[in-house]
């Protein structure tokens, strides 16, 4: 059993599912916002179909599902190659520092993301 | 004259490992690359390489050939070389002890955590323990198993995280005894891999699955790991 306290569930199954989940939210959004452009939209057409809750909703369920999809890529890929063993200790301040920006990178976009929807 | 390059290091003796090239006259034989190993200790008799069994069976032989893992006494020079040329490494992501002999500690403490024995805590029958032809059948493509460590060392997840990640071969191990009828610590040894490493590095690429000597999935056996957490954890 490893620990890790810097994962997105502490768990290796949750991490798992959530990844799994988010990305199929995430591509049923993708379709939707890609067939909508190969419709073909104009200013107005798209502002009115974000102006609907149902919209803003699913929008913002695609935000955070990046969000959480975005962390725990990044989290595997930082545990992957900034260690210690491949690094040296630098490797674990610098992994730590990723780490950090990562997770503020992450939060800017959720938050500007709600700003917009609902700004 | 086959041509054969082979990955020499001494670490009492070199700085670095380098390669030396050999000439080796196959007789125009398709020999297995052991063979072709045993005509080189001839020509020098200082290269260090591990065998035993010569049939497959002991796994002492792995090695890379021409960038695939493999056990050299089963591996045919038709299906390893490529434009009359030979590159022997040993198995990627060990640490080298001399030439192609690799120390294999790390890959077998990945084996120890995963208790492969069978663990039952209800009373011992007077004979033995008894299982039907159809539990014993889901132990098949699990026992096979001859610890070469051509899967593990052929995962970049086990290269990047050797002390955290159980890699293919250990899963696959770990997966005979979740399978096995006859073992009552299923809970137990599931507990021990819910982390976000040992099980889950895998990312299904089945390098594992593509270099397996013995035709084994530990791809498949690392799914059915997750299924028996996920249905157990939610």
């Amino acid at each position: 059993m490893v620990r890790s306290v810097t994962s997105f569930g502490r768990s290796g199954l949750s991490d798992w599912l959530v990844q799994r989940v988010s990305g199929v939210i995430l591509l049923a959004y993708f379709l939707y916002i890609g067939a909508a452009l190969i419709g073909g939209v104009d200013y107005l057409a798209w502002r009115e179909m974000f102006a609907s809750t149902g919209m803003r909703v699913f929008t913002l369920l695609a935000l955070l599902s990046l969000a959480a999809h975005a962390w725990i890529g990044m989290w595997a890929v930082s545990t992957d190659y900034m260690t210690e063993r491949l690094m040296g200790p630098k490797g674990n301040v610098l992994r730590i520092a990723f780490q950090i920006a990562c997770s503020l990178v992450i939060f800017v976009y959720v938050i500007w993301g709600i700003q917009i929807l609902w700004g | 004259m086959l041509q054969v390059s082979i990955y020499r290091y001494n670490p009492e003796t070199d700085s670095e490992p380098s390669m030396q090239d050999f000439q080796v006259d196959t007789g125009g034989k398709d020999l297995m690359v052991l063979d072709v190993l045993e005509l080189i200790k001839t020509q020098d008799t200082t290269v260090g390489y591990r065998r035993s069994c010569r049939e497959g069976v002991c796994g002492s032989d792995g090695l890379n050939m021409n960038g695939k893992n493999g056990l050299a006494c089963i591996t045919p020079l038709s299906e390893a070389v490529k434009d009359n040329k030979l590159v022997i490494r040993p198995l990627p992501g060990l640490p080298v002890i001399r030439d192609l002999v690799v120390d294999m500690s790390m890959f077998y403490a990945q084996y120890e955590k995963v208790q492969p024995y069978l663990q039952n805590d209800t009373p011992a029958p007077a004979i033995e323990r008894l299982q039907s032809p159809e539990d014993r059948e889901k132990l098949d493509g699990l026992y096979e198993c001859i610890l070469c460590a051509c899967c593990s060392t052929a995962c970049p997840s086990f290269w990047w995280n050797p002390d955290r990640f159980i890699g293919p071969s250990g899963l696959l191990q770990a997966y005979r005894f979740l399978a096995d009828s006859r073992d009552t610590a299923t809970d137990e040894r599931l507990a021990k891999l819910d982390d976000p490493f040992s099980v889950f590095r895998c990312h299904g690429i089945q390098n594992c699955v593509n270099v397996c000597p013995k035709g084994l999935n530990p791809t498949r056996a690392i799914g059915h790991i997750r299924n028996m957490l996920l249905s157990r954890a939610t």
